[in-house]
């Protein structure tokens, strides 16, 4: 039979839970680097025993680890992140100029085809390579250094690059999206890119349409639809089907279409999961009740899944990569919240229950399926 | 040997459960120590100074001596009393935030 593998990354460590293919009984180890912000923990899909870890705190600054044992043992790596070049500056809130300055690793993607190859999504955005397992980084500063990078602006949670996405059918095509930035593309590997925000829209910026600063949230893609992605931005939802070059907004009838969140059935490309939040600036679930929404039509119709989730009194926010859906037959829909839990359904999203309730802040969540 | 002692997280992550004793050739400074930490335990390196200014981290501080040594020139030599072992030099982080 199969096993699960939770990887989960909060404020003050990383916890990895574990169960059979049923997914009933849970196995929780952990908190690993106890203390340190976990932003991002996330294993290779060509070595699913090899993970990396995002660990970083405002006193000791970033570490990056990896495990060789599926997270039973863990040893530090490179954790040098440098700018290449004279990195200039962005925008600071008040508009003004500000010096590029590395804070914190965001997430973490390993290739798609080699375990020693990992991606880094940075605050301040950029996008950095390691191609030896972790232990020296580079920055793929053609993003940065593509024309926009002086335009770009902090969302408030910093200037992050949150999310790295591979086209499995093109090992050039790679999708990312920045904090508030926007979403831009890669047809070269990651040497050059270009901002794909056509057809976002957002108020609280002087220009809505504007090519950049926009503030994504997340972008998912189901990898048998390479064209497809689906946006969770700050207010709307959207989709495009022709990799970017077009968004049209599919936030329907969701009671808010603010949140962070937004994933892909594993076997239903047109089955989609957000989790509205309340907001400007209560960032918690809507009405005191969590619920997940999903649409079995690629968006515009929504429904709210309940079963198991608190209707009442709950005031928790899920973050952008703390969701994440397991390949299982009967797919697997996984998220974390603020309030330490993590909640789970072995069914679509049918019913849910809480793996565990009390751990710190749920910053990220990860799923593997062991054969 | 200049002893350190590391805060909490760095000894775990350094893999120490105690001080630190570090050979020190030449004049013992705040570079110095960092330079000899780092050389001894890679995995500190980034943590207690900047990897390209070089520069103490915000919330790293340096006692010695009773005293407050944070300010003192990285290239400043260090009491008397840490370079001949008497005393360890404190690394500590700042009690700031939650």
């Amino acid at each position: 039979m199969s096993e699960v593998r939770v990887l989960v990354g909060t404020r003050k460590g990383a916890f990895i839970l574990t169960s059979d293919g049923n997914r009933k009984q849970w196995e929780i180890s952990g908190p690993h680097f106890a203390g340190w912000e976990i932003y991002h923990v996330k294993g290779s899909s060509v070595d699913p025993n090899r993970l990396y870890a995002s660990q970083s705190s405002a006193w000791f600054g970033q570490q990056i680890q990896r495990s060789d044992d599926g997270g039973k043992n863990w040893e530090p790596v490179g954790n040098k992140f440098v700018y290449e070049g004279d990195p200039g500056t962005h925008q600071w809130y008040d508009g003004t100029a500000r010096a590029w300055e590395f804070k914190r690793v965001w997430h973490l993607e390993p290739s798609l085809t080699d375990p020693d190859t990992v991606y880094a999504g940075v605050e301040d955005a950029a996008l950095f390579r390691s191609v030896d397992a972790g232990q020296t980084w580079e920055e793929m500063s053609g993003l940065r250094g593509h024309g926009s990078g002086p335009s770009w602006q902090p969302g408030a949670g910093g200037m992050c690059l949150h999310s790295i996405i591979f086209d499995p059918s093109n090992p050039n095509r790679i999708f990312i999206a920045i904090s508030a930035a926007g979403a831009f593309r890669s047809d070269d590997g990651g040497a050059t890119w270009q901002p794909i925000n056509n057809g976002l829209h957002s108020l609280y910026i002087p220009n809505p349409t504007a090519e950049v600063g926009h503030c994504v949230h997340h972008i998912a893609m189901h990898p048998a639809r390479p064209s497809v992605l689906f946006m969770q931005k700050h207010w709307d939802v959207l989709r495009t089907d022709n990799g970017g070059d077009l968004w049209r907004e599919i936030s329907g009838n969701l009671p808010t279409d603010f949140g962070f969140v937004v994933d892909v059935h594993a076997h239903e490309p047109e089955t989609v999961y957000v989790i509205p939040i309340k907001s400007d600036s209560e960032h918690y679930v809507h009405e005191g009740k969590l619920r997940v929404y999903r649409s079995r039509t690629g968006g515009d119709d929504w429904e709210a899944l309940t079963n198991g989730l608190p209707q009442s009194d709950c005031y928790v926010n899920v973050l952008r990569d703390a969701m994440a859906v397991d390949s299982l037959d009967s797919c697997g829909i996984y998220f974390g919240t603020t309030g330490g839990q993590v909640y789970a359904s072995a069914d679509s999203g049918d019913n849910w229950s809480a793996l565990v309730r009390d751990l710190p802040s749920v910053l990220s969540v990860e799923v593997q399926v062991l054969k | 040997m200049i002893r350190v002692v590391l805060p909490t997280h760095l000894r775990t992550l350094a893999k120490v459960t105690d001080e630190i004793r570090l050979n020190i050739q030449g004049t013992v400074t705040q570079r110095a120590v960092m330079d000899a930490l780092e050389a001894e335990y890679p995995m500190l390196s980034g943590t207690l100074r900047d990897h390209v200014t070089q520069q103490r981290r915000p919330f790293i501080r340096f006692f010695a001596c009773e005293e407050d040594l944070s300010h003192w020139l990285p290239d400043a030599p260090l009491p008397e009393l840490v370079a001949n072992g008497t005393e360890p030099f404190l690394i500590i982080g700042a009690i700031a935030g939650g």
